[in-house]
């Protein structure tokens, strides 16, 4: 995409184009044809006309909106210039839930046909920033190939709940002038595939059968339209323009041609005949051109076959161009100066009929593969006449060859451009006697215009008349089938740049034998258990639930913003809720109850650094990458602007005290977004300590974070009891008694309600462990209960003492007699080990010497059993007890005893 | 065999006194091997007592189990080399072969490396991948990286309904849970497994034994019968018994039995491993540094452990020479400031505070490093000890 907020600094000035067309005088306003927008500083100038697809400035620089222009209107006294659009979605506009309902991974130049009611269709005519090409796909087509550049692909349509497959029609439906000649009309897209085919409007309904060729034949002229304007977007030489707009022209020609010829010729002759193009001339010249076309198509399948025959396309070339130039003049007199081409390409049309009569009498997916080999010598026609497409196509035909023949055929291709160019300019001038106008611009334009009338729909002409070497428009070719050029299935061996680490994408390798289900009641209730399964219902929290959902779901009606502050000891349930609340909430916008939004989750302890979240903030909403400096420019950006069409943005913020840096701009800024009047943005905090706005915060946060604030208390027994109980779900796996000795005994120590899930998990693995014994039902008793939370809760000390060596343990003997007779609670080691002597004396063990004493100190030390100090400190390194004196002679009494 | 048992740690064949906890740590790992379970887990027990040990012996029987092999991804992380999460995420990237690796090497800002395996690991879910063992070894020194993050968020999959991972982490420090923010705290699982050997001396001995007899598949069979039996009939000497009993009375740890037993069968002394000392530096010193040492003696026992300057050692000492009156020790004040000067570079003697610039070394604060015992002992061995020093030395105020 070509980033566009370095022309934020340029100015655009609008104009309209020519007198007011119509008045409405009810409305007092003009209705316009056209705007000019020029840009200061830059000679050239866009017209936009309705019925164009545009661009319009919104929040986000990288990626304008697109619309459809459907009227130009102004005011009475001029002063407002106002267009009526139709909106188009970007995928980065879709909210991140509904994505998954498009089923697939959308294309990076997809939008969406926008059907919501939300929006206001009318927008400021001045915030329209330039053209774009948008073109219809249909449903079950492929997108083309990515590189082609500014083009925009639509395929489905968006009403905010779901996608669907967009009617051509509404595609189609340009102001239509009222001749309308033979046109390319699209057949449903949803039906089966063959529908999907093109008729050709009134000869094309007689077709009886589909013809993939034709809609391939179309894709491929589409296909290599594209890049052909983008080249042109390049250079904004007029005859370059020219030549593709007639280079398109004649190919929609040929393609209809061809579709007709591959009926019935008389059809076929209609068809040219509603052309207006008589057609003995065509015969003629057809005639004459047959076996110089004859050839052409021989050396061009000799390049298929034969990969390297460079030599032989170069001089191919040669003997192409020297029959454009002697044609051309004859045709430019004549007003139809791309006839040779599109004779050319519908003499190729038989043979590739042929083939396809061939293999359609195999199966549909045959005959496509066979199409495409079909069609593989016609390309390589098209490339002759298309210079920009034909690199790519050569590539692909000789899908193998080697880097230097391809460079081969586009220094042909290069000079064949030149040779073009020159016979353009030969027409352009010979075309002066037809055309009115003298300027080249104009001259092209007429000439387009001639051709149009034979041939071509209006909104084509209009394209024509606008492009000025910017933008194509495609809409008159809907029924192309954009298959991915076998271009595509050539890269993998091409050398191309090797993909980027950053864009890899993150997987975990998924295992190779599938996880086994639970076998028995007690895996089941395990996994149950396990904290990360979703249980149906939150117990316990409906208040908190009520309270959040009222709180986001008005906000979310009302269009405005708003924070709210959750805290609560770890282990209650808070992201949960937020969580339950916020599927509830999709769930009604589903339903249709209350508008869409778009909910983001950051959580601050996955971050490195407080600045990360602008950052991620913006990926999760626009899915760029940005640095944290830009991406907060840009966040300031979209919030604090007006948007034409703006969904709520729900953000949850978890572990918000890791936000916090010395500045706090990070949280000033999350809460001072939802402030303003365009951000339509809830802001969701969650901590863990309920008074983190007065103790770190400083006063002006604090003051935007507002009052709106919520405590999850921690759980009581009897809510852990229900908690369990629902997770368990009618799972028989516990006994009552035992459920509640879990739950008082996690209530009166924490409240946690992961802890007391854990412990359950834990009981159910002993139970499983001593299944054998026979006073068990197969249930979760009160022992297995006691035992996990003996395990969990008791402390380790004492039987790590009870477990130390003797000399460990007469070492804490001397700490605890040296701490009695200091009266403090620290000692040097100096001290303490006169005192390990002695009580080795009264033990009657060999004493030990200063060394061992001190690695015996050190093992305990390292045990945190003692705290001692840095052992640099030698002997008089001071020792202190970790544990309480009581815990210690506990111990060493049971020990004795 | 025997080098190879005690120097390479090769695993013995099932771990002893420890079969609980094998057993309750295998089941763990299984489940999440093949149910897809996430799990964390603690195993605390003091320095060597096997904990890296159960948890290869472990993995190594999990491994042994059929389709999990091809199934468990592994990570093993040391504390003391990933000091901090930027390296220890890098570790974890190189290791799980995620596809930002190119050659060994990492890529990426920390921020971005963080989002990426977060990312991956939200991808994966309880069924499709595979599971991930991360081994945290000295899980006490995670818990001082800055506000836990990698902990935290490593929990926090494993409570979540993420990638099935199970959380390892192996620490000496019985408070380590105390360590852990309440957040990260709430997100563990609250199982430990603690190693401590509760072996009588009777168990110690046979492990002795155990541990030193030849395997029953060892070539020569008959060398390996007279090598069990030998061990066997030193196992019951008295000597060695002391020995051993000694051993453990001061530790239980398994490592530096293997220490000791390979020291013994390799230079065949019985010696006290305990050799190195620093009285051994006594009887290499000057009688007149021998002599400052008893000198500060007398000083701290009349002050009770408080510090001294040189001066004060001085006056001391020429105390004594006035008493005794003998010219022999009749050294000049400079010499004697020499003497202190190598005690102090010796270690014998230590400034109470470090920086000490400005103080005149003479009044500089000195604190002695040996203990009474210490220097009677040391006076005992030295060689040609004069008498009256002896005498000065044991006399109660000089």
């Amino acid at each position: 995409m070509v980033r566009y907020f370095t022309r934020l600094r340029v100015r655009r000035v609008y104009k309209w184009d020519g007198t007011p067309s119509s008045f409405d005088r009810k409305l007092k306003t003009y209705f316009f044809d056209s705007l000019n927008i020029s840009v200061e500083g830059q000679p050239g100038m866009t017209t936009v006309t309705p019925g164009q697809y545009v661009l319009i400035e919104g929040d986000n620089e990288d990626n304008p909106f697109v619309a459809k222009l459907l009227k130009f209107f102004g005011d009475e006294s001029n002063q407002q210039k106002k267009a009526l659009v139709q909106w188009f979605v970007r995928v980065c506009e879709v909210p991140h839930n509904k994505k998954k309902l498009l089923g697939r991974s959308p294309h990076p130049q997809e939008v969406f046909y926008y059907l919501g009611h939300t929006c206001d269709n009318e927008i400021d005519a001045e915030s329209i920033l330039n053209t774009v090409q948008v073109q219809y796909v249909p449903v079950d087509a492929p997108f083309p190939e990515p590189g082609i550049k500014d083009t925009l692909y639509v395929k489905l349509s968006w009403d905010t709940k779901t996608f669907k497959d967009l009617d051509p029609a509404l595609m189609q439906d340009t102001p239509v002038p009222a001749s309308t000649p033979p046109r390319l009309k699209p057949a449903s897209p949803c039906s089966p595939p063959a529908a999907a085919l093109v008729s050709l409007g009134s000869v094309g309904r007689k077709m009886p059968t589909p013809d993939p060729m034709v809609m391939r034949r179309a894709g491929s002229v589409s296909r290599t339209r594209g890049p052909v304007s983008a080249s042109k977007a390049g250079n904004n030489e007029a005859e370059s323009v020219h030549s593709a707009a007639k280079l398109s022209a004649s190919k929609t020609l040929s393609t209809k041609r061809r579709g007709s010829s591959g009926v019935t010729p008389g059809v076929r002759k209609k068809l040219q005949l509603s052309i207006g193009d008589s057609p003995e001339k065509i015969m003629s010249r057809k005639d004459g051109l047959c076996e110089l076309l004859d050839e052409e198509v021989d050396s061009e399948k000799a390049l298929v076959t034969k990969l390297n025959s460079s030599p032989r396309s170069l001089h191919h070339g040669y003997s192409l161009s020297p029959v454009r130039s002697d044609h051309r003049p004859p045709n430019s007199l004549g007003g139809y100066p791309l006839k040779p081409t599109s004779i050319m390409l519908d003499r190729l049309s038989p043979t590739a009929l042929g083939e396809q009569d061939f293999s359609r009498a195999t199966t549909p997916s045959r005959r496509k593969d066979s199409a495409m080999t079909a069609r593989e010598p016609s390309l390589g026609v098209l490339a002759e006449e298309d210079s920009e497409s034909s690199p790519m196509q050569l590539v692909v035909t000789s899908s193998r060859s080697k880097r230097k023949s391809a460079q081969l055929v586009a220094s042909r291709i290069r000079k064949q451009l030149n040779l073009m160019g020159d016979a353009q300019e030969l027409h352009s001038d010979d075309g002066d006697d037809d055309c009115f106008t003298p300027s080249k611009k104009d001259l092209h334009h007429s000439s387009e215009e001639d051709l149009e009338d034979e041939e071509v729909s209006k909104s084509e002409e209009t394209a024509g008349k606008t492009t000025r070497g910017r933008l194509r428009r495609a809409s008159t070719t809907p029924a192309r089938t954009p298959r991915k050029p076998p271009s595509k299935k050539a890269t993998p061996s091409t050398p191309r740049t090797p993909r980027t680490p950053r864009h890899a994408t993150p997987s975990i390798p998924s295992r190779t034998l599938p996880a086994r289900k639970p076998g028995n009641v007690l895996e089941e209730a395990r996994a149950r258990l396990h904290v990360s399964s979703v249980p149906e219902s939150l117990p316990c929290r409906e208040q908190e639930f009520q309270d959040i959902y009222n709180f986001v779901e008005s906000k979310v009606m009302d269009g405005t913003g708003g924070c709210m502050y959750i805290s609560g000891v770890p282990g209650t349930g808070k992201t949960a809720t937020v969580h339950e609340v916020i599927r509830c909430l999709q769930h009604a916008s589903d339903m249709d109850e209350i508008p869409t939004f778009r909910f983001v989750e950051i959580n601050g302890m996955k971050m490195t650094d407080p600045h990360q979240a602008y950052v991620q903030i913006l990926q999760k909403l626009t899915d760029q990458k940005a640095t944290a400096d830009h991406a907060a420019a840009l966040l300031e950006k979209m919030f604090s602007n007006p948007a034409p069409k703006k969904e709520t943005t729900v953000l949850l913020v978890d572990e918000l005290d890791l936000l916090w840096t010395r500045k706090q701009n990070v949280m000033y800024n999350l809460f001072d977004w939802p402030t303003r009047r365009h951000a339509r943005l809830v802001v969701l905090t969650i901590a863990n300590t309920m008074d983190l706005p007065e103790r770190i915060m400083i006063n002006r946060v604090a003051s935007r974070l507002g009052l709106t604030r919520m405590s999850f208390q921690p759980y009581s027994f009897k809510q852990l009891q229900q908690i369990i109980t629902s997770r368990l779900n009618k799972v028989k796996a516990f006994e009552e008694d035992a459920l509640q000795l879990v739950s008082r005994k996690v209530a009166a120590l924490s409240g946690d309600a992961r802890r007391c899930l854990d412990i359950c998990r834990r009981a159910t693995e002993i139970c499983e462990h001593s299944a054998p014994q026979p006073s068990s039902t197969g249930l979760v008793g009160m022992s297995h209960v006691m035992e996990a939370l003996d395990e969990m809760f008791s402390s380790s000390y004492i039987t790590a003492i009870r477990c130390a060596s003797v000399q460990e343990q007469l070492f804490l003997r001397a700490v605890l007699a040296e701490f009695r007779r200091l009266g403090l609670e620290e000692a040097t080691f100096q001290q303490v080990f006169v005192q390990h002597r002695a009580l080795c004396r009264v033990e009657g063990l060999q004493p030990l010497s200063v060394s061992e004493g001190l690695a015996v100190c050190q093992r305990l030390g390292a045990c945190r059993l003692l705290l001692l100090e840095a052992s640099r400190l030698d002997v008089l390194q001071r020792v202190r007890l970790n544990v309480s004196q009581d815990d210690v002679l506990y111990a060493l009494k049971a020990d004795r005893a | 065999i025997l080098r190879q048992r005690f120097c390479h740690q090769r695993l013995p064949e099932k771990p002893m006194g420890i079969e609980s906890q094998h057993k309750h740590l295998l089941e763990l790992l299984r489940r999440t091997a093949v149910h897809g379970e996430s799990n964390s887990v603690l195993i605390v027990g003091p320095r060597g007592s096997g904990k890296t040990m159960l948890l290869k012996c472990v993995l190594r029987d999990l491994l042994e189990v059929k389709d999990v092999n091809k199934n468990v991804l592994q990570v093993h992380l040391n504390g003391l080399l990933q000091t901090d999460d930027r390296i220890a995420l890098k570790e974890i990237t190189r290791q799980l072969n995620l596809e930002n690796v190119v050659g060994d090497k990492v890529f990426g800002s920390f921020a971005e490396n963080l989002a990426f395996l977060l990312e991956a690991l939200k991808k994966g879910d309880r069924s499709s991948s595979r599971p991930v063992l991360f081994i945290l070894d000295e899980f006490d020194l995670f818990a001082h990286h800055k506000n836990q993050t990698l902990l935290y968020n490593l929990l926090d999959v494993s409570q979540s309904a993420q990638a099935p991972v199970a959380v390892i982490g192996l620490t000496c420090r019985l408070d380590v849970l105390e360590l852990l923010e309440k957040r990260v705290k709430s997100r563990f699982s609250h199982r430990q497994i603690h190693l401590l050997s509760s072996l009588s001396f009777r168990q110690y001995l046979d492990n002795v034994i155990l541990q030193l007899s030849l395997p029953p598949d060892f070539a020569d069979a008959k060398f390996f019968e007279e090598w069990n039996d030998s061990i066997k009939v030193l196992c019951k000497d008295k000597s060695v018994v002391d020995v051993l009993e000694k051993h453990y009375n001061s530790s239980k740890d398994f490592r530096s039995l293997h220490l000791l037993l390979v020291k013994e069968f390799f230079k065949n002394i019985l010696q006290h491993n305990s050799s190195y000392n620093l009285c051994s530096f006594i009887p290499g010193l000057s009688v007149l540094e021998l002599c400052l040492i008893i000198a500060m003696k007398h000083l701290s026992d009349i002050y009770e452990g408080e510090p001294f300057n040189f001066q004060m050692v001085h006056n001391e000492f020429k105390k004594f020479l006035q008493r005794k009156s003998q010219s022999i020790y009749n050294f000049d004040k400079p010499v004697v400031m020499k003497a202190f000067e190598h005690l102090q570079q010796l270690e014998l003697i230590k400034s109470v505070d470090g920086s000490t610039g400005k103080i005149h070394k003479e009044y500089q604060l000195m604190k002695l490093m040996l203990d009474h015992n210490q220097i009677m002992e040391a006076l005992q061995k030295y060689p040609q000890c004069p008498t009256d020093v002896k005498q000065w030395a044991l006399s109660a105020f000089g």
